[in-house]
């Protein structure tokens, strides 16, 4: 068989990309025709760059959900003699098989790859951003509100890991040797608590005054949530639903670490900011306590630029997870993550461009899809 | 200004006290100090010996007692050997001294012997700084201004066509990290197979002596991704101050908008940019190791992975204490610029 030509191999990825485009239409089609009753995500449909940062994003979430159907080859097999092959040549021994984006160093589909790191970034950056974001709140918000001590402890504690480079502490918190130690999942324990406080926190002063109704979803997102936390910080889940892989569950924390403390210092200077405001006093007046204030009248009140930052530290956690991968560090060799990609490319990058080219600029593409999402958003929320 | 400053220092030391020590417990931690000793004597050493390999080598003592050692504050470790010779923690500074000395910590101004480099760890980490000082330098030189630049032209006419292309210009570039723009850029201009071969893919010879040819391409990788960011705080930052009430009555008053911009616009404009300029040491840090890795200039962050691969504790010690206080001393300075050149907020 006769290698495909550049306009061929294109037209095969889109083939193998249906599934996506058909669910983007849908999500659009749909999106428009209920704009005005969509709230900020509807008002995003008036703002172009959030349309193209959104379409952007919903496009990698579509592969990462449909990849199985998308991928072409399996991403871990190795066909013999398709070693650094160029994108579009035929699977040797394979009827109307082609390596549609080439093959890599071990004569992997670099296509499929693709798609599945993918699948491993979003699986991770959305899911790490949200437990930042939750630590960062609960340690936030009462930092700025209460002042004082507690703010000086905290916001020390905030600057000595920011003070840290990045990287250093990847390489002293990302290694098998420290696994072996248990410091990740000590870690893990302490970090994965913040999240259930601040449900439990959420739930008890808001129905605080009705007991029978704050027992019930107190009681609820208490057994939920230790019955996940047992599975996901200890791996003892009892009925198995819950578990990360160790290597997973190190890498997630660290990055969760590394955000944390520069979310704990927007919540705290939006804190600062709003604790002025009258419906604040109005609320202190009434006497209602100081969780309800900070829960369910300062936080619904700051969620713009919350919503905004984090839009942009998924992304700049998609940028540290390519970090990691491109330093090999958390991540099993085999892992088609696209920092590790890159890093096995670059090698004989000056000879064979092509492995290392197509998960650069997925990443790339990721990332600025985000930012220009949070861009519109920014637009639109201003627009208030 | 005088109390602040005594604050902040103190403030410093407590921080980069912590944080070595912080540095210090994880690369004491069992495992690690198992993996150095079979990395420094024998692969395939039984847990056996290990145990006794460290004995031997002082790294069976109390954790705080040896941190006090590589502070300064306690006295360094010392024993006899089977063959006679003096070991312990100070006992690589006997050609110097004569004899080995008691205290051999940071207070004394030596970080100890690196095993991996095979010398001291303060020449080699001088070394290794001022390769990295220079790519420092030729980065901000290209960032500063362009970005500046890109960010004055962007902001002083908000919403025309220039504003909108020159802010999606700096939103891709704060979207393309270093490992991916280096890649992009080393297949662009240096590939041998598709590329245009103009530059050099490695600036390896760049150590030696600076040309076009190697310098340019690491130069520009990291400069690029912290460009945009500097650009959109110059462009936000400059938007709001057109709009501010000096500026329309300088425009009513008939001043040409050539001088408005220069004149009467930029100093204020530039105070923001100023404090983020400043906070953007940190983070080239992290784009030195990746950078320096990918285009292979042994430099700071070249060190900083070796030293973090191979477990070399004094050697990385002495690299988180270096990265940690250019981190503070970039905060205090930027602390200070921002209330010398804002004459709005004043320090008590």
């Amino acid at each position: 068989m006769a290698p495909l030509s550049w306009f061929e191999i294109f037209g095969q990825m889109f083939v193998q990309l249906m599934p996506v485009w058909i669910a983007l239409v849908m999500i659009f089609l749909l999106s428009v025709l209920f704009k005005r009753k969509l709230g900020l995500y509807g008002r995003l449909f008036d703002s172009p760059i959030g349309m193209i940062g959104l379409f952007i994003v919903l496009f990698w979430v579509l592969t990462a959900i449909f990849a199985d159907m998308i991928i072409t080859h399996d991403p871990l097999a190795q066909v013999s003699g398709m070693k650094n092959k160029l994108p579009g040549t035929p699977v040797r021994g394979q009827e109307n098989a082609f390596y549609l984006l080439g093959g890599d160093n071990l004569a992997r589909d670099i296509f499929s790859r693709m798609v599945m790191g993918a699948r491993f970034v979003l699986s991770i950056a959305p899911a790490a951003t949200l437990f930042a974001f939750m630590v960062g709140i609960t340690l936030g918000l009462p930092a700025g509100y209460f002042g004082k001590r507690l703010d000086t402890i905290l916001s020390f504690l905030a600057n000595l890991v920011l003070a840290f480079p990045v990287i250093l502490l990847f390489y002293l918190l990302v290694t098998p040797e420290i696994r072996v130690t248990g410091i990740p999942m000590i870690l893990a324990a302490f970090l994965f608590l913040f999240p259930i406080v601040f449900l439990m926190m959420l739930f008890h002063s808001r129905y605080y005054t009705e007991p029978a109704k704050r027992n019930l979803y107190c009681g609820i997102t208490l057994i939920f949530c230790l019955w996940a936390y047992s599975g996901l910080a200890f791996n003892s889940d009892p009925l198995g639903v819950f578990y990360m892989d160790p290597n997973l569950l190190n890498v997630f924390v660290s990055v969760v670490f590394v955000n944390s403390p520069t979310v704990f210092r927007i919540v705290r200077g939006i804190t600062m900011d709003i604790q002025t405001r009258d419906y604040v006093a109005a609320a202190q007046t009434r006497g209602e306590g100081a969780w309800y204030i900070m829960l369910w009248e300062i936080l619904p009140n700051a969620r713009g630029p919350l919503i905004v930052d984090f839009c942009l530290r998924i992304g700049y956690t998609t940028i540290l997870l390519g970090t990691l991968g491109f330093f090999g560090l958390g991540v099993s060799p085999e892992s088609p993550d696209w920092g590790s990609t890159i890093n096995d490319g670059r090698k004989l990058l000056s000879i064979y461009p092509h492995p290392a080219l197509p998960p650069a600029f997925a990443l790339m593409s990721l990332v600025l899809g985000l930012n220009l999402l949070a861009d519109g958003l920014r637009e639109e929320s201003l627009k208030d | 200004m005088f109390l602040f400053l005594t604050k902040r220092i103190g403030l410093m030391a407590l921080t980069s006290l912590c944080l070595t020590f912080v540095v210090f417990f994880l690369t004491n931690l069992q495992p690690n100090l198992e993996k150095l000793a079979k990395t420094q004597a024998n692969n395939r050493m039984t847990d056996d010996q290990v145990v006794s390999w460290l004995a031997r080598n002082g790294y069976d003592r109390n954790l705080f007692f040896r941190y006090g050692e590589w502070l300064g504050v306690v006295p360094g470790w010392q024993s006899t050997a089977d063959d006679g010779k003096v070991i312990g923690k100070c006992a690589y500074l006997k050609r110097d001294f004569g004899h080995v000395p008691n205290y051999c910590g940071l207070l004394q101004g030596k970080l100890g012997y690196t095993s991996l480099f095979q010398g001291k760890v303060e020449e080699i980490i001088g070394k290794r700084l001022l390769l990295t000082g220079k790519l420092m330098f030729w980065v901000m030189l290209v960032m500063v201004p362009s970005a500046l630049l890109v960010g004055v032209i962007a902001g002083m006419r908000e919403g025309t066509r220039t504003d909108r292309s020159l802010s999606t210009l700096s939103i891709i570039t704060t979207a393309t990290p270093e490992y991916v723009s280096g890649v992009v850029f080393i297949v662009i201009f240096s590939s041998s197979a598709v590329g245009l071969k103009w530059l050099n893919g490695s600036a390896t010879t760049a150590m030696d002596g600076i040309t076009f040819n190697n310098f340019t391409l690491p130069v520009m990788t990291m400069a690029l991704y912290g460009m945009g960011y500097i650009a959109r705080m110059t462009r936000a930052s400059m938007a709001e101050v057109m709009t501010a009430q000096y500026i329309r009555t300088a425009r009513l008053k008939g001043v040409t908008f050539k001088n408005i911009v220069l004149k009467h616009a930029l100093r204020n404009a530039l105070i923001a940019p100023f404090t983020v300029i400043m906070l953007q040491f940190p983070w080239l840090l992290t784009g030195v190791v990746i950078v320096e890795t990918l285009f292979n200039y042994k430099g700071f962050g070249w060190t900083l992975v070796q030293a973090a691969g191979n477990n070399d504790i004094e050697l990385l010690l002495s690299c988180s204490i270096a990265a940690v206080l250019v981190v503070l001393i970039t905060q205090l300075i930027s602390d200070i610029g921002y209330v010398y050149l804002n004459p709005k907020i004043r320090v008590n």
